[in-house]
């Protein structure tokens, strides 16, 4: 069974939870298994390399020490959120590039006992893992319930592919990754001309009428291609699509259904485990369309009450102090 | 200054030497005190045979010149130092100087206090001590110089041109009507290569058929020219002016002793297959063919991987048909050995593969072409007889996109200019324009329209109302916004001059890929010995003065295999490369740098590591000897041998191990004397 250090990402907590719950549930019989980083921090997001530049990489550092730390055999981090693997992939690759911010970082790190060589681990997406690693015959030798019949569109939006430090991806600015997994589990796969088009990220708080725009954009492009269903990797793509169509409907005049899925929710389908299991049911935009296309019950949604979740006790190291010095204020690079 | 310190036990035999330092005007004398460099040698080194040290403004001009060779007969010199610049740039000069003047050419050195010293430093009494430095290592080596005489190499007057395209073809017909004799091989069943696919040529718009097709039958009945066609060549050996090159010529499963050409083979084959060649693969053709109608020669070939007969061993309705029983099911590959004095290389160019772009859409949306398969939609003789027509073979486009640089002048492709699409594109918005009146776009970066007329085929174009937006096309893509764009291809632009974004709905769109060298140039250019650079261009020998020469001697370049290039470019390089070999064949004979490598058999152990180092083929291992040899005329003097050998069993002419260890010893004698304080504490 291959081995990989998970870091979820805090939306994998709340609101992609199907992302998460799909994902671990398609690791069994995949033969992967994921040991997740122990006492983890958020990645911080598209906003904080945007406020100041040493800490904000310290912050994604912190990680990538832990991880190392940690890594008994297997020298490569799983991130199934864009935005985490993104900015993981980042710091690894700017420590490198920059010395100087590599001193800085450790500085930081260093306050809380913690050191990360850059270059030493591997940070790799979920997607890319099940591409080359888990490999598509093998993929293909386990589809139990193949989609016959659903018409996806594969969504990858801006960060994953791009840019792409390593050269993972088949092409950065049209990769067919996702296109392939989707074909390999039976799906009818559209070619989506916006795959990798953006979603507004996080336009939909400071700007939403850009966002309902490029939100409309996508899910239009979908509904004129026939799609049942948009697929995704990425959380805050999903949420988007998802949570915001209604709005996005409604300034714009129209009146689109369009659902989206996280492509391990398919791929589990595909696997013939239950769609309860994958999340399904939990989505704003319902999916029984596509469910009903290859002949299963919609699971009962599922009613979200609010929670306040009670803070975590701190437990572990300390987070790291931040040095101030000059140059802090430094834009993103 | 103190007593000067040497090395050497003078056990050399007296030399009396020249040593001449040149201003290069201000280049050298701007940084270096060259009058000081002068009369430091004169005396420093006095007693190491310096008899005469004199300065110059231009040592390379005629006085400059005169002056060493007014010094060898007055003043008996019998070695020349010049400290100037580069030997890349006058070693040849001092050297017919000192030739003139009545001294072996080889007993000249020129040391570099130019590129190696006044350009590199500012501090200026560093450099000028630099260049005392370089001064006296050169002295010190030009006493172990040896006296060399040139090899002389007789020249096989026969030519060989590799490539039928037009650069090939031009090249041929000069050699040939200059009265020598030309083998060409060209791999595909008919020469003309890429200009045959052409329609039109710009500015001058006449048509590529009628002025390359007169071209093509010279080639195919020139009492002098031999051509091989659906042929490669397998393996070169030999050296300039003697060459042996085997030829595979491969099975054309037509007897060309019988066939007329008449083309009822063609007409009765069943199988049809999409021409990935000739037609770009936008046409068809049969299993057995002639790629176009003017070809030649006019024998077609079967494509035995297409051919009925060969798959499933019925069907050899040709061979039912041919009126002359020439169809020969049995015809194996040929290997024909030639001998050549020089071999021309026009192998050309590939198209840029615009499906590594996604974005652009190419393979993915049915109406994006590239470049080369609208020449064939444009071509009379194409697939839709010229005209010009959507995927679907029948519509007309009302608008139509031309997207410059596609794969050029992009660092995720390719970063050079490929020199042709400007031109290119203009051609195509006017062809459009006169057959379809469509409304055309260009969609550039740069428009670069250099050579004669070009810029005014570029107004004619502007004035003929073809639209032009200045930016990078970010995506073609047909997921319309607005009802104006359903159904349509999208073009994503940033209008750089109107500083915004546009999206710029139309019915076609044609990519003006750029040229990328052949798939296979280095595996050509290993095959020939001669070096291409990292991206597979072949490398010239000197990109402005010998642009056609390679550094393999004997090995000459023409066209599109050196880097991107217009028709006129491509054929005026064909034809200096013909005038290159045409002069090396006048002179019967070649006179060889004397500069060489040679092996010791007595202390070559037969290790074998330096054989397969040799960038220039020139290295064999002689079984029964159990030694290596290098073959002196084949050898270039790079060193790589020398320098690989363990036993130290190679030496390279005018580099011999001792003049390189007496130079460093001179250059290393001027920092004895600055330490010469030190230095009294060690005993010389």
């Amino acid at each position: 069974m291959d081995k990989y250090l998970f870091y979820p990402g805090c939306s994998m907590e709340s609101n992609a939870k199907a992302y998460s719950e799909s994902l671990l549930a398609v690791c069994e019989p995949l033969g992967l298994k994921l040991e997740e980083i122990n006492d983890w921090n958020c990645c911080g997001a598209t906003e904080y390399l945007g406020v100041s530049l040493t800490p904000a990489y310290a912050l994604i550092a912190r990680n990538l020490a832990l991880a190392y730390n940690q890594s008994n055999g297997t020298q490569t981090i799983v991130a199934p959120c864009s935005a985490c693997y993104l900015n993981l992939a980042k710091c690894d690759y700017y420590m490198q590039e920059r010395p100087e911010l590599g001193v800085n970082v450790n500085d930081a790190l260093a306050a809380g006992g913690l050191h990360y060589d850059a270059g030493s681990l591997s940070i790799r997406h979920f997607l890319d893992v099940l591409v080359n690693d888990v490999g598509l015959e093998t993929l293909k030798s386990k589809v139990v319930r193949p989609l016959k019949g659903v018409r996806v569109a594969p969504y990858l939006g801006c960060m994953v592919p791009r840019p792409d430090y390593d050269h993972r991806w088949s092409n950065p600015e049209y990769p067919n990754e996702l296109d392939r997994v989707l074909k390999v589990i039976g799906a009818e796969v559209i070619d989506f001309p916006l795959k990798t088009h953006c979603c507004g990220g996080h336009m939909t708080q400071i700007g939403p009428q850009t966002a309902y725009e490029l939100i409309y954009r996508l899910i239009s492009a979908a509904d004129q291609y026939h799609a049942d269903v948009m697929a995704t990797l990425c959380p805050m793509c999903q949420m988007n699509i998802d949570a915001y169509q209604g709005e996005t409907n409604r300034h714009k005049g129209s009146d689109i259904q369009m659902p989206i899925v996280f492509f391990t929710q398919l791929v589990g389908l595909a696997l013939g485990l239950d769609p309860k299991d994958l999340g399904f049911g939990r989505e704003f935009i319902s999916t029984k369309r596509v469910l009903d296309r290859i002949g299963l019950e919609m699971p009962e949604p599922v009613e979200v009450a609010p929670v306040t979740k009670p803070r975590k006790k701190q437990e572990g190291l300390p987070m790291p102090r931040m040095p101030r010095e000059a140059g802090d204020e430094e834009v993103n690079p | 200054m103190s007593q000067p310190i040497h090395l050497f036990d003078s056990d050399d035999p007296q030399e009396r030497i020249g040593v001449y330092v040149c201003h290069c005007g201000t280049n050298i004398a701007g940084i270096v005190d060259v009058e000081e460099v002068r009369d430091w040698a004169g005396q420093r080194l006095k007693d190491r045979g310096v008899v005469v040290s004199r300065d110059y403004k231009f040592m390379c001009s005629s006085l400059g010149q005169e002056m060493i060779e007014k010094d060898i007969k007055d003043l008996g010199l019998t070695r020349v130092v010049v400290a100037a610049c580069s030997p890349h740039l006058h070693e040849q000069t001092f050297r017919t100087a000192a030739q003139r003047g009545g001294l072996n050419p080889y007993l000249t050195e020129l040391v570099s206090i130019r590129e190696q010293v006044s350009w590199v430093h500012t501090d200026k009494n560093a450099a000028t001590d630099k260049a005392k430095a370089v001064v006296s290592g050169g002295v010190e080596r030009v006493i172990k110089n040896q006296p060399l005489e040139p090899l002389h190499v007789p020249i096989n007057e026969a030519t060989l041109v590799v490539g039928g395209g037009i650069a090939g073809i031009q090249a041929a017909l000069e050699i040939a009507d200059g009265g020598y004799p030309v083998f060409m091989v060209e791999r595909e069943p008919s020469i003309g290569g890429h200009m045959a696919q052409f329609d039109k040529t710009f500015p001058t718009l006449d048509c590529a058929a009628c002025i390359l097709t007169p071209r093509m039958v010279s080639v195919g009945t020139h009492p002098h020219i031999n051509l091989f066609t659906w042929s490669e060549v397998e393996s070169v050996s030999g050296y300039v002016g003697n060459f042996t090159v085997t030829i595979r010529k491969k099975a054309r499963f037509v007897n060309e002793e019988l066939c007329t050409g008449c083309g009822i083979c063609q007409e009765k084959c069943p199988k049809k297959i999409i021409d990935e060649i000739y037609e770009a693969g936008l046409g068809y053709r049969k299993a057995v063919y002639t790629p176009f109608p003017q070809a030649v020669p006019k024998y077609p070939v079967i494509d035995k991987p297409n051919c009925t007969y060969f798959l499933k061993g019925t069907c050899k309705a040709c061979e039912k048909f041919c009126p002359t029983n020439a169809i020969d099911f049995n015809q194996k590959d040929e290997l024909i050995t030639i001998q050549v004095g020089n071999i021309i290389l026009a192998t050309g160019y590939d198209l840029f593969d615009p499906r590594r772009i996604p974005h652009y859409g190419y393979g993915r949306l049915a109406n994006v072409y590239t470049s080369l398969e609208f020449e064939r939609l444009s071509n009379a003789a194409g697939p839709t007889n010229g005209e010009i027509v959507l995927r679907d073979g029948k519509t007309k486009p009302k608008s139509v996109g031309v997207i410059h640089c596609v794969g050029s002048r992009d660092r995720n492709y390719n970063n050079y200019c490929s020199a042709i699409c400007c031109m290119q594109s203009l051609k195509f918005a006017h062809l459009v324009h006169e057959r379809t009146g469509a409304t055309v776009y260009n969609f550039y970066i740069d428009i670069r329209t250099p050579a004669k007329a070009y810029d005014e085929f570029y107004q004619r174009v502007l004035e003929e109302g073809t639209l032009f937006v200045r930016g990078r096309v970010a995506e073609v893509t047909d997921a319309a916004r607005k009802p104006e764009e359903e159904g349509r291809l999208i073009i994503q632009v940033e209008d750089t001059l109107a500083g915004k974004q546009r999206r710029i709905p139309v019915d076609m769109v044609i990519l003006s890929a750029g040229l990328e060298p052949r798939k296979d140039a280095k595996a050509t250019a290993h095959t020939f010995g001669i070096s291409c650079s990292a991206d597979g261009w072949f490398i010239e020998k000197h990109p402005k003065l010998d642009p056609v020469s390679t550094m393999t001697e004997g090995i000459f370049i023409a066209g599109c295999v050196t880097g991107p290039k217009d028709i006129p470019a491509t054929v005026s390089q064909g034809a200096a490369a013909a005038a290159r070999v045409m002069g090396r064949i006048q002179q019967k004979e070649i006179l060889l740098e004397p500069v060489r490598a040679s092996v010791n058999p007595d202390q070559c152990s037969g290790c074998r590591i330096c054989n397969n180092l040799c960038p220039f083929n020139a290295i064999t291992f002689i079984e029964d000897r159990m030694v290596t040899e290098i073959n002196p005329a084949l050898c270039q003097g790079c060193g790589t041998c020398v320098a690989a050998c363990p036993a130290g069993a190679i030496s390279g002419t005018g580099f011999s191990n001792e003049q390189i260890l007496r130079q460093i010893d001179g250059l290393l004698m001027l920092n004895l004397e600055y330490m010469s304080e030190a230095a009294e504490l060690v005993p010389a």
